[in-house]
């Protein structure tokens, strides 16, 4: 198997895929701001709707308190929307959009910038994704839900 | 007729095509001749593009070394020269699938072949086209028919002209073995029917369609017959007037041409009744600064400068078809489809959608790996050099059908070997190990 087949598809990937967090549509509990995000991706009818519920604090203090998803498409595309569920739990909505501004750098930069695995954390592991301009839309799709969503929840 | 060398391979050859001649072949062809991710290439995508052999690539480059001017305007020796090859292709083109010269219309593509005739259908329903066109205009209570199998270039642009003029879109249904329903078609195609369009081999499940059957009917009716060919005339000898169709539209590109473009066929007597759809320069005879007067066609449907280097290579490519022969090049990929199909469903996991093995299909094959994702499995051929197509192949409906998103397609070419589609399988058979899934 070659080396770059699995820098694309890393084990925490095909993981992910498998056994997804977050998925299944969560109803937001009543009052609660909560925002919610319909993505396709046309070329290969690949789709999520994900849901936001912020929580405590204000602004872009208030925390992102629950994230679930729907979708179907490929692996790189359901695995990135479950390590976002993980990995943008608890943050601030300040924080959330910064993540999925640094992550669409790293996913734009066709193997130019290295992924931070102190910000990135698990997400790092989609660094392969960027040179292949063919699938960055793919790894991108959940982070652009969460983006739209967080930003209708105010 | 422009100087372009004669590949060794045009040389008549006797016997079906085996792979000793596909070698030959494919000296032809120097894209196919390339390491990709340190691999030999295996192109099994011509479905959606076919490549190109050298007398084509040097039949454009001729044109434009030698010939490059404006066809059917000016005096000068180059404008004539180019004329005379822009006008040659069309009558190769017109041979190569039986018709006459001017019931070849050049456009961009298959796509805007479909689009030339709804936009001139609703220019007859809007009253152009004066009462000779009066039989191409739709109204509420009319119904245009086409199937559940369409590409959405044959879907959409009917879709467009019912909503502009009021006719219901119906549709023949696919049963599960990706054939049409035809005793539905019976019912569907009645004397409401103004137009059938359909496809006569189908880009996903490779089935070939029942072209006399379904002509029949429309006929019984008095319905106009359209055929989506683009699948057809790369593939298999296709003669129009045999087939008794009134329009059909194929691709450049799909056929060893280059891409930009298409070819609209047409019954002379309607398409010289029905109004232009794009206008300007080189498709009228008198205009004053109220009106114009058209140019019978082709030239009525060809508005502005024309894709004259284009048309020349397509020329150029449709001999090299006719040289290697239609019915060999059809019997070849007819046993390359074969395998295709009978070794995906020795694959655990593999559900290939259209005819199964031994019931005939074109040379391709479109399936589902149960728990990998098409953009998956074309990425894991990818590495190994193999070039398919996945997604919904501009067929969602069908895919919808068939109960599934997409799907990963391989497409024979007369250039693909059986060592091609084995190196395929072989990959094929990886997948569902290498994506941990049992």
């Amino acid at each position: 198997m070659s080396s770059d087949l699995e820098q694309l598809y890393q084990q925490i990937i095909l993981d992910h895929a498998k056994t997804r967090h977050g998925e299944g549509l969560q109803e937001a509990p009543a009052g609660a701001p909560a925002g919610e995000s319909h993505q396709l991706n046309p070329t290969c009818g690949d789709e999520i709707t994900l849901r936001a519920v912020l929580g405590d604090g204000a602004g872009s203090d208030a925390r992102v308190d629950g994230i679930s998803w729907e979708g179907q498409g490929c692996s790189i595309s359901m695995a990135s929307a479950s390590v976002l569920t993980d990995l943008m739990a608890g943050m601030s909505r300040d924080e959330a959009l910064s993540l999925v501004e640094n992550f669409r750098e790293v996913m734009r930069s066709r193997g130019t910038v290295e992924a931070d695995e102190e910000v990135l954390g698990d997400a790092a592991a989609f660094s392969g994704v960027s040179r292949y301009p063919a699938r960055v839309k793919c790894a991108m799709l959940a982070w652009v839900a969460l983006e739209e969503a967080v930003r209708a929840a105010e | 007729m422009p100087v372009v060398s004669t590949p060794e391979t045009l040389k008549p050859a006797a016997g079906p095509i085996d792979n000793a001649e596909v070698l030959r072949i494919r000296n032809d062809f120097p894209i196919l001749d390339q390491q990709v991710n340190g691999r030999s290439l295996v192109y099994l995508d011509s479905g959606a593009t076919s490549q190109n052999p050298l007398s084509v690539i040097e039949a454009e480059q001729e044109f434009y070394e030698q010939r490059n001017s404006a066809v059917h305007r000016g005096a000068h020796t180059l404008a004539v020269a180019a004329t005379d090859v822009f006008e040659d292709a069309r009558t190769t083109l017109a041979g190569f699938v039986g018709a006459r010269p001017e019931e070849i219309v050049w456009t961009s593509n298959a796509t805007e072949a479909l689009n030339l005739l709804t936009y001139s259908f609703s220019n007859a329903t809007a009253g152009r086209g004066g009462a000779a066109a009066r039989r191409f205009a739709l109204a509420e209570g009319d119904e245009i028919v086409v199937t559940e199998m369409e590409h959405h270039a044959n879907l959409i642009p009917w879709q467009e002209l019912a909503a502009r003029t009021g006719a219901t879109l119906r549709w023949i249904p696919v049963d599960d073995a990706g054939a049409l329903r035809l005793e539905e078609a019976e019912q569907i195609i009645g004397p409401r029917t103004r137009i059938l369009s359909f496809t006569h081999a189908s880009n996903v499940l490779g089935t070939i369609n029942p072209v006399a059957e379904l002509v029949a009917m429309a006929r019984r009716h008095g319905a106009l017959v359209v055929l989506d060919a683009c699948q057809s005339v790369p593939h298999l000898p296709v003669d129009v007037k045999a087939l008794d169709v009134d329009f059909a539209a194929f691709s450049g590109h799909k056929m060893l041409g280059p891409t930009g473009i298409g070819v609209l066929y047409g019954k002379s007597e309607l398409l010289n009744a029905m109004p232009p759809f794009l206008t300007g320069g080189s498709m009228i005879t008198t205009v004053t600064m109220d009106k114009a007067e058209y140019l019978p066609a082709p030239q009525r449907f060809e508005a502005g400068t024309q894709r004259i280097s284009q048309a020349m290579a397509l020329g150029t490519a449709a001999n090299y078809l006719q040289e290697t022969g239609m019915d060999r090049i059809h019997a070849w990929e007819m046993e390359l489809g074969q395998r295709l199909v009978s070794g995906l469903e020795a694959i655990e996991g593999i559900r290939v959608v259209g005819p199964p093995s031994g019931v005939e299909r074109i040379g391709l094959a479109a399936f589902d790996v149960a728990g990998v994702h098409s953009h998956d499995v074309g990425q894991f051929l990818d590495d190994k050099g193999i070039a398919v197509r996945v997604g919904h192949h501009c067929a969602q409906p069908l895919h919808r059908r068939l109960g599934l998103v997409s799907t990963t397609r391989a497409s024979t070419y007369l250039y693909n070997t059986t060592d091609d589609v084995d190196a395929f399988l072989d990959a094929v058979a990886g997948v569902r190990p290498f994506f941990g899934v049992k």
